[in-house]
């Protein structure tokens, strides 16, 4: 049976950040990567430039085989994990053949979660989460005149706003009252909105669809108020679910995602896990949360390296912060922290109508908890820091939601050298 | 080896938030006088001092990671983060993850921007710290000594057995590595022997060949076997790595008889003011006030307090000028690019006659200073004027290499140290006496000679 000291599934953020860091402390332990994805590793978030032709395939992956011929690290592409046997520290893969590892690390991510919708399986749909799909729908946006978005994520956003530069006529339907929610507030979610309607999509919030059919163009969308909606090209972005179908059977504790603690590790030895497929500590809550983005996806591949390769730098994890940069119409909206307002917080906001500029602020005890801004920029990893560091700002907070973006450079000069 | 890089170092002490540098950068970047499109972005105000908000080209950057679409790289030959604006898709998720502040939206054009040490422009060197009216800003190049000298095969064995935090073994390291393999070292007794060149258990510290002198031979020995190799018709490099005592007091003689002879090799002298290695004691190098195990601090005798040495310090360097010696130069570790500069002219000129380089070298364990801090004091001693840094040629006469235009006052240096926690205002004043005179009287040689 084949052999290595560590075994790392994935290929993607967390996977790649994690060869990093056990190559920083362990130069030379055997390290074998594992994807099941046949393409050279890339990022998710860069799909919807592929999708709309601005990335070329080719210029996005992430790293290439000299990167892993250079680190000693034996790729496996096309090669997916079946099964975990934990008992036995072996990985089972889809071709039947078997691992075995010393350490092994879970971060296989996660895929598009389909809606149990009634005659979702009789019409063809497009989904966005690998490089695959996204050529695919590169290729059918094209075509489409009439096209449906279901799910009003960023994935979903993204996608629609290419649909509509490619020139179709776009219905974004999404089940919450308001669209990206989650990331952002009422007021940056209507500014979004605006966006789009202002260039011709069809926004409907609050709606559900409630069955599919197949047509002549494509698909029917009956929606629960009785209409329908015509689609030539049907886009599901309804959120993901993560992969962990291989723990079936196995001792490691899961639950939305895959269990791991302040060292992303498993609850069963040998076994760490990162991203989008692992519920960690959260930053504002006391219970494990999905985190499912890209920047703390690194963040935990790192933690989860350090932790396999014995690294006595390790600093455990401090717990997810949301963290989102979103970039629509040439305008752009940062979300940092919280967006949930706890008992005893005070908001404050600005919007200025004529620029568009809208600004919120969330504090607690003086700490910032979260920020948002439309079209105001300001330094998103200077904000992460102030609220990790939980760093009193009542002497400065007028001045600071005045001016964020020069406000927390200051501070950062002084509190971070 | 890793690699090391240039850098762009700020003196928040210098900065008066003029905005010279901003102005500047948006100008060769973006074309515009707008302060705001600046890669450099100076942050702060009057009353809390100024700060930087600029990209560290870290060496693990967290911009790089976090982005999705391979459009920020780490060059490992030049050390920048370079930003490739034909893959960027604008997503910002690299301003999430920075957490200096150092890349950013440039709202001019809806892009992100971020500092290029300006590496590709023509002279290759940063266009704000020129811009700087203040010297608030420098642009820090000895990186390249760094990475030249680690392509060389390092002749020292690889532990090295020095006090924690002395800068002798850097210096050894170094020299070695510059002079070459083909070199015969002469070691007298003191630190450099003591840290391991002359070798434990029957063998030696480095990879040439190297020898123990007496204190008071070194010269005429190295001298000696210099000859012998030229007889013989081989090219070796002739290098004595001695202190301040075994050159300054006893070694004194066969030092001036080797440079009066003009012997082809090359002097280094590492000036510790002081025989350390042997416990503390005082040497003709070692500053007057100085307190060592010979100079003590305490009641004294027959009413006359002790209070560390009463005599100044022999100016070791001058009198190898009066040699009139093919080269003779002063040094310090704080100053690599300086001393760097001067070894290689030591070594040109030591294949003509005698070279002489003298390397001030602060003794953590016997200037009492924490261990951290030896290039500190290096720099301290440097910056008071309490030593000069110069080189000297028959030809070119005596010129300063790095002078002190604005001194700091010697207390400045005195306090950096415990073995001068003791002195009394009049001692003060008479080593800061001593720095004006010394300084005045360097300055009027090299006019002199000059002239
Ligand atoms: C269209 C889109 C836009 C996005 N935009 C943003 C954004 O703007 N900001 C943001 O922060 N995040 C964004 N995200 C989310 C972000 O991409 C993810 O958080 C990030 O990619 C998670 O990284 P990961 O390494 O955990 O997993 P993934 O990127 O999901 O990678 C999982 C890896 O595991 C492999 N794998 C899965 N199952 C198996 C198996 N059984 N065996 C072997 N290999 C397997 C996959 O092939 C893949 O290589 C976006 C995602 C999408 C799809």
């Amino acid at each position: 049976m084949e052999q290595t000291k560590y075994l790392v599934v994935g290929s993607s953020h967390a996977a790649l950040e994690a060869v990093t860091a056990i190559r920083m402390h362990d130069a030379t332990g055997s390290l074998t990567l594992l994807t099941r994805d046949p393409h050279l590793p890339y990022s998710p978030t860069v799909l919807p430039y592929v999708v709309s032709g601005r990335s070329a395939p080719e210029g996005i992956f992430l790293r290439d085989e000299k990167f892993f011929a250079d680190n000693h690290v034996a790729l496996k592409r096309g090669t997916a994990l079946k099964a975990l046997h934990a008992d036995r520290n072996a990985a089972e893969l889809a071709d039947g053949s078997e691992i075995a590892y010393e350490k092994i690390l879970l971060a296989t991510g996660a895929s598009p979660a389909i809606p149990p919708i009634p005659g979702i399986d009789t019409v063809s749909y497009h989904v966005l989460r690998t490089l695959d799909d996204a050529t695919k729908l590169n290729a059918a946006i094209k075509q489409s005149k009439q096209a449906v978005v279901m799910g009003a994520g960023l994935v979903g956003m993204h996608a629609a706003e290419n649909l509509v530069k490619a020139g179709a006529k776009v219905t974004i339907v999404e089940m919450a009252k308001q669209l990206t929610d989650g990331y952002f507030d009422a007021v940056a979610a209507s500014l979004i909105e605006k966006a789009f309607t202002d260039n011709g999509a069809t926004i409907l919030t609050g709606s559900r669809v409630v069955k599919l059919a197949p047509s002549a163009v494509g698909a029917t969308l009956t929606l629960e108020n009785g209409t329908t909606l015509e689609a030539d090209l049907l886009l599901v972005a309804t959120g993901v679910k993560p992969n962990m179908e291989y723990l079936a059977g196995s001792p490691v504790e899961h639950d939305r995602g895959i269990l791991v603690s302040d060292t992303m590790q498993t609850s069963v030895a040998n076994v760490w896990s990162a991203g989008d497929c692992a519920q960690a500590k959260g930053f504002f809550t006391d219970g494990k949360v999905m985190n499912a983005i890209l920047p703390d996806a690194t963040e935990q591949g790192r933690i989860a390296g350090m932790a396999m390769a014995g690294d006595p730098g390790l600093k455990h994890y401090p717990g997810g912060v949301p963290l989102n940069a979103y970039h629509f119409f040439g305008r752009h909206a940062i979300s940092v922290g919280s967006s949930k307002v706890p008992d005893g917080a005070e908001v404050v906001t600005r919007f200025d109508e004529n620029s568009g500029r809208y600004l919120k602020a969330i504090f607690k005890d003086g700490c910032l908890l979260g920020i948002y801004g439309v079209n105001e920029f300001f330094d998103g990893g200077v904000m992460c820091q102030l609220i990790l560091r939980r760093v009193d700002l009542s002497a400065v907070k007028d001045r600071f939601v005045a001016n964020p973006l020069a406000v927390g450079r200051e501070l950062m000069s002084k509190l971070w050298r | 080896m890793g690699r090391s890089y240039n850098t762009i170092a700020f003196d928040a002490a210098k900065c008066d938030g003029c905005g010279d540098c901003m102005t500047a950068c948006a100008t060769v970047k973006t074309g515009s006088t707008d302060k705001s499109r600046s890669r450099i972005q100076i942050v702060g105000d009057e009353s809390d001092g100024f700060e930087l908000a600029l990209c560290r080209q870290c060496g693990d950057p967290k911009c790089v990671t976090v982005c999705p679409a391979a459009a920020l790289t780490k060059n490992f030959d030049s050390g920048v983060i370079e930003w490739n604006a034909s893959k960027c898709v604008d997503c910002l998720l690299c301003t999430v993850g920075c957490a200096y502040a150092g890349i950013a939206l440039d709202e001019g054009v809806g892009h992100v921007a971020k500092c290029d040490m300006c590496y590709a422009s023509p002279d290759g060197a940063p266009a704000c710290v020129p811009a700087c009216p203040h010297d608030a800003l420098t642009y820090i190049t000895t990186s390249r000594i760094y990475n030249e000298v680690g392509d060389w095969e390092d002749l020292f064995a690889p532990g090295l057995a020095g006090c924690q935090g002395c800068n002798t073994e850097l210096l050894m390291r170094h020299t070695l590595r510059r002079v070459g393999p083909e070199t015969v070292l002469a070691t007298p007794p003191g630190c450099v022997p003591g840290m391991g060149s002359v070798g434990f258990n029957g063998t030696t510290g480095t990879k040439v060949p190297v020898f123990h002198p007496l204190l008071t031979n070194t010269a005429a020995m190295l001298a000696g076997i210099k000859r012998q190799y030229k007889r013989v018709g081989r090219e070796v490099n002739a290098l004595a790595i001695a202190g301040d005592g075994g050159a300054s007091d006893v070694g004194f003689q066969s030092l001036s008889g080797a440079a009066e002879r003009n012997e082809q090799i090359l002097f280094m002298v590492v000036d510790n003011e002081g025989y350390m290695n042997t416990g503390m004691q005082r040497s003709s190098c070692t500053p007057y006030g100085a307190w060592t195990s010979t100079t003590p601090i305490g009641k004294g005798s027959g009413g006359m307090p002790s209070q560390g040495k009463t005599q100044d310090a022999k100016n070791l360097p001058l009198i190898m000028v009066n040699h009139r010696c093919e080269y003779v130069a002063t040094a310090s570790t704080a100053y690599m690019q300086d001393l760097y500069d001067k070894l290689d002219k030591a070594i040109q000129a030591s294949k003509r006659g005698f070279a002489y380089l003298h390397v001030y070298s602060p003794c953590t364990t016997g200037w009492r200073f924490p261990t951290d801090q030896n290039m500190e004091v290096a720099r301290k001693a440097v910056e008071t004027n309490f030593v000069m840094l110069w080189e000297y040629n028959p030809k070119d006469g005596l010129e300063f290499t790095r002078p002190v235009d604005d001194p700091l006052p010697v207390t400045e240096y005195l306090k950096a140290m415990g073995r001068f926690r003791h002195l009394s205002p009049d001692q003060i004043s008479h080593i800061q006496g001593k720095v004006v005179e010394n300084l005045a009287f360097v300055k009027q040689m090299a006019h002199r000679q000059s002239a």
